[in-house]
């Protein structure tokens, strides 16, 4: 089957829209604001979530976002805020084995939830392939985007494996090859300014190889 | 250490850690987030509350009232300091727009208050709380169209020579266009962000995301009235500045005011959408550029003037600074203005002047070769130059330009037949070759470092930072090398204002300056190590010290020494630059007049390459912020209220994976025994020179439309895309 249009559109044109609500949010000095009034209900929840494989509890303001759960609560700061608007991809980390922005879901949303971040993938010491290979091949500089960077890395190879299609993908009924094209496709919501793109790619393929 | 002659022969010609790949040594950390950042330094002091800035929303004029009642009155709020609750603060080094108080604003998002909290949410929450009344200022035209037509031909020039007159007419060949290039934002992915620790209005401790560790300890000892003796900034881990990061920024100012007010350390960042307007970023500029050759190529002369904007007492865009150095000409006018608008704060950006400049010269040089019927690499080979254009007698120290160009186009499969534009087409893409030469200038600042053995390792300080530039990797390699140990005998403290004052990360001059100040440091040690075992004659090697055959280890000692780099006057009498060539190959859409980068090339003269893996990073990403800025990067002004609107990740677009194709670098590795001991250069910044000319000139090639106003979008060329 082939795509309904032969041309990309790129990810922004589509978030275009979204500008004009961007300058009145935030600095307005109202827009956005509460009122005096006491909530109806409790201001704080407790939630459970399982973290790299351990149970943990917190108790959180109620607009608190499951990156700020993790940063500020749990101290887990390799997971980056880079925008907090779910533009950037920094806050990439993954709930019940899919990559989400954390910093576009708040905390009270995940109780019971498996999350994994950067920490738990490895070590210093004992790195997972994704890690050596962004290493290896240089797939980063400043390393800000490089936690989010390596968690869409693992998803995308997963993503592709479980049959998911792209928008880059041709034949929806045929297996679905790691192309160059398609990683570049699906990692392009994590945005590195230093601009590591080539050899993140080199690094993705390396895993994908060295795992087929 | 003086640098007083060129180096001679050393042992960096011999090496066999400087000048290798290597992996960076800060690598491990990164990649499983347990490299900490300024906002991440939970264990560095106890009890850290939230600070959340309040901006401006006019472009200039004065607040009248700010109501903080409500704000002050939230759950969990520590403090508010508003900007009417104190004096104006002292300018910082280079600071242009007052970080905070008084009462006139004078550009948009400004900062005018912090809330402290117990919590983020409380405190944005609290923020969004104030109600501010503004007195605006006076309408303004912001039209740098309006300003270029007013200043051009007025002013000193800033380079005259020849007869500018006759190279112009008596059958010359001759281009006269305008350009334009608009404001870009660094959007470096961390955001600025501190922790001060300043609770009882004594001694403060700043933990900072700062390129310029000498410069901002001054600047925020300056801003806040208070010793610099009394304050001490760490900066280990940077996420990024590309120049935005250079100076001193309201996050660590509003720290500082919201600790001191609460009584705690407080944490605070620019949310993403205060960044662009808040911080400084690259003007736009308009450009005029006039070309006269001969008709063999040679070029007669060249004018070039360019406007940018700047708040009173700003530095703008130099989008001239390349024009005197970069070809020959028989004459030569060029003159750089600054329009004063009420604006954000331009300054700094990644190559700032070249960056800019090279995105108008080179599209320049592109059409008049075209007008010469002459192939573009070919015509800029015939105007090289191994002295100074207007100066003669000041030559080059290293240039190999030409090298450049000859093995890029060798390298990349450049068509010199040219065949005429808007002809190759594969399925609906139209596919063009373009070619754009690179300068930039390779400052050097003195640099300073401590080098000492404790407890069996080389350890290195300086204040010098790492933004992602790989510091601490081709320090460590420097280190090694000058004293025989491998990279696993070096430890590296970096971004500390408490080590030996380096040059920073800034202008390309950060990786020459810094090891070689770290070189001057190891060699003092080596003459430590000499004296306190009583050598004559040392040498070191394989990790021993020793004259003779009696050698030792050297490790088991206590020893340091401190020591920096000075540069010569010698320097003075070469210009020392950095060249580039850079290849681009694009396909346009033939119906939607989409451009995509399908190839990219970059050949590099930039002097010794100290260590290949990194230098390759920051050219490769450098191609890719010329990239954005060639197609897509726009800072769109609202000219009713003098701001950008389009200040977030979404819609100021940076290029992103589906933007970058294949890249390939060459380095030529070409040794500059002027430039340092290293025979070393900067790249950082070469790397973005000249890279969007190269698009637009691809682009040019493929269509047949000549786009002179960046970025190239579509909608330029929807009306004069070929027939389909």
């Amino acid at each position: 089957m082939p795509p309904p249009i032969e041309f990309q559109v790129r990810r922004r044109t589509l978030l275009a829209g979204s500008a004009a609500a961007a300058v009145s949010a935030g600095f307005t000095g109202k827009a956005g604001a509460q009122s005096g009034a006491t909530p109806a209900g409790s201001e704080t929840t407790t939630v459970s979530l399982t973290v790299n494989g351990e149970a943990r509890e917190v108790t959180v303001d109620n607009r608190t976002t499951l990156l700020d759960a993790l940063r500020e609560h749990l101290q887990l700061t390799g997971t980056k805020k880079g925008c907090d608007h779910g533009q950037c991809g920094a806050c990439t980390c993954s709930v019940n084995g899919n990559r989400v922005n954390s910093c576009l879901s708040l905390a009270v949303m995940h109780d019971g939830d498996e999350i994994e971040t950067i920490e738990g993938i490895g070590t210093p010491e004992a790195m997972d392939p994704m890690q050596t290979a962004f290493v290896e091949n240089d797939g980063f500089q400043c390393g800000y985007c490089t936690p989010g960077q390596i968690q869409s890395a693992r998803s995308v190879i997963e993503e592709i494996r479980a049959g998911i299609p792209s928008h880059v993908t041709g034949d929806l009924t045929a297996e679905i090859a790691i192309t160059d094209e398609e990683i570049r496709e699906r990692m392009s919501g994590n945005i590195c300014r230093c601009g590591a793109y080539s050899n993140i790619l080199a690094a993705i393929t390396q895993v994908a190889e060295e795992s087929a | 250490m003086q640098f007083n002659e060129p180096a001679g022969t050393n042992l960096f010609d011999s090496a066999t850690i400087v000048g290798k790949d290597h992996t960076r040594i800060d690598g491990p950390l990164k990649v499983t987030g347990a490299a900490p950042y300024a906002y991440e330094r939970h264990d560095v002091v106890e009890g850290q509350l939230y600070g959340y800035p309040v901006g401006a929303t006019i472009g200039h004029g004065t607040i009248t009232a700010m109501d903080t009642e409500a704000a002050k009155a939230a759950p969990g709020v520590r403090a508010v300091v508003t900007t009417l609750d104190i004096d104006p603060l002292e300018l910082g080094m280079n600071n242009v727009a007052r970080l905070f108080g008084g009462s006139e604003v004078m550009h948009y998002h400004q900062a005018i208050a912090v809330v402290v909290a117990d919590s983020f949410e409380q405190a944005r929450a609290a923020a969004n709380l104030i109600t501010v009344s503004y007195e605006e200022g006076e309408a303004v035209d912001y039209s740098l169209d309006a300003a270029f037509e007013r200043m051009e031909g007025t002013g000193e020039p800033d380079t005259q020579y020849g007869d500018m007159e006759a190279a112009f007419s008596d059958g010359a060949v001759t281009i006269d266009q305008m350009y334009h290039t608009p404001g870009e934002s660094h959007q470096m992915m961390e955001p600025f962000a501190s922790i001060v620790d300043w609770s009882d209005g004594g001694d403060l401790t700043g933990w900072i995301s700062n390129q310029m560790i000498n410069w901002t300890h001054g600047s925020l000892a300056t801003t806040l009235g208070i010793n610099k003796e009394r304050v001490r900034i760490e900066s280990p881990y940077v996420g990024g500045g590309f120049g935005g990061k250079l100076w001193l920024r309201a996050d660590t100012v509003l720290a500082a005011l919201g600790s001191r007010a609460a009584g705690a350390p407080v944490k605070l960042a620019l949310p993403r959408p205060m960044m662009m307007n808040n911080a400084t970023h690259r003007s736009a500029t308009v450009q005029r550029i006039r070309l006269a050759a001969n008709p063999d190529g040679s070029l007669r002369g060249i004018s070039h003037e360019n406007v940018s904007y700047c708040l009173p007492g700003g530095r703008g865009e130099n989008a001239t600074a390349q024009t005197p150095l970069f070809y020959a000409s028989e004459a030569m006018h060029v003159k750089n203005h600054l329009a004063e608008m009420p604006l954000p704060e331009t300054a700094d950006m990644r190559a700032p002047g070249e960056a800019a400049g090279l995105m108008a010269l080179e599209i320049a040089m592109d059409e008049m070769a075209e007008a010469l019927e002459m192939d573009p690499v070919a015509f800029r080979l015939a105007n090289d130059t191994q002295v100074t254009p207007s100066n003669p007698d000041m030559p080059f120290s290293e240039r190999h330009f030409a090298e450049c160009l000859e093995q890029g186009a060798e390298a990349f499969g450049w068509d010199s037949s040219r065949p005429a534009p808007g002809s190759r087409r594969e399925g609906d893409w139209l596919i063009g070759q373009g070619v754009a030469g690179a300068f930039r200038g390779a400052l050097a600042l003195p640099s300073g470092a401590r080098a000492a053995i404790e407890n069996g390792k080389l350890v290195i300080e300086t204040d010098m930072t790492d933004i992602g530039t790989g510091s601490y990797t081709i320090l460590a390699q420097t280190a090694a090398e000058t004293m025989s140990l491998t990279m696993d005998d070096v430890e590296m403290r970096l971004g500390n204002s408490a080590y030996p004052v380096s040059s920073g990360s800034g202008g390309q001059f950060g990786a020459v300056s810094s090891s070689t100040g770290v070189y001057a440091a190891c060699m003092a040690l080596r003459e430590k190590i000499a004296q306190q075992l009583g050598l004559e004659e040392a040498t070191f090697a394989d990790g021993q010290v020793g004259s003779g055959n009696e050698r030792q280890s050297f490790l088991e000692l206590d020893v340091e020494a401190v020591d920096s780099i000075q540069w010569g006057d010698f320097m003075g009498e070469f210009q020392k630059a950095t060249f580039g060539a850079h290849f681009v190959e694009v396909g346009v859409n033939v119906y939607t007049g989409e451009t995509r980068v399908r190839r990219m090339l970059a050949v590099c003269d930039a002097g010794r390459i100290i260590n290949p893996v990194t230098a390759r990073s920051q050219v490769i990403g450098g191609m890719v912020m010329g990239v954005g800025a060639a197609l897509s990067e726009d800072m769109a002004l609202d000219t009713g209220r003098g701001m950008f609107a389009n200040h977030d990740l979404a819609s100021y677009e940076v290029a992103v994976h589906a933007d970058i194709p294949e890249q390939e670098v060459i380095f030529l590795d070409t040794l500059d025994d002027v430039a340092s001991p290293l025979k070393a250069k900067g790249v950082g910044e070469l790397g973005l020179c000249g890279v969007a000319a190269a698009v637009a000139n691809a682009v040019y090639n493929a269509t047949g439309i000549r786009l002179r106003e960046y970025p190239l979008t579509l909608d330029l060329m929807l009306d004069q895309l070929p027939e389909v």
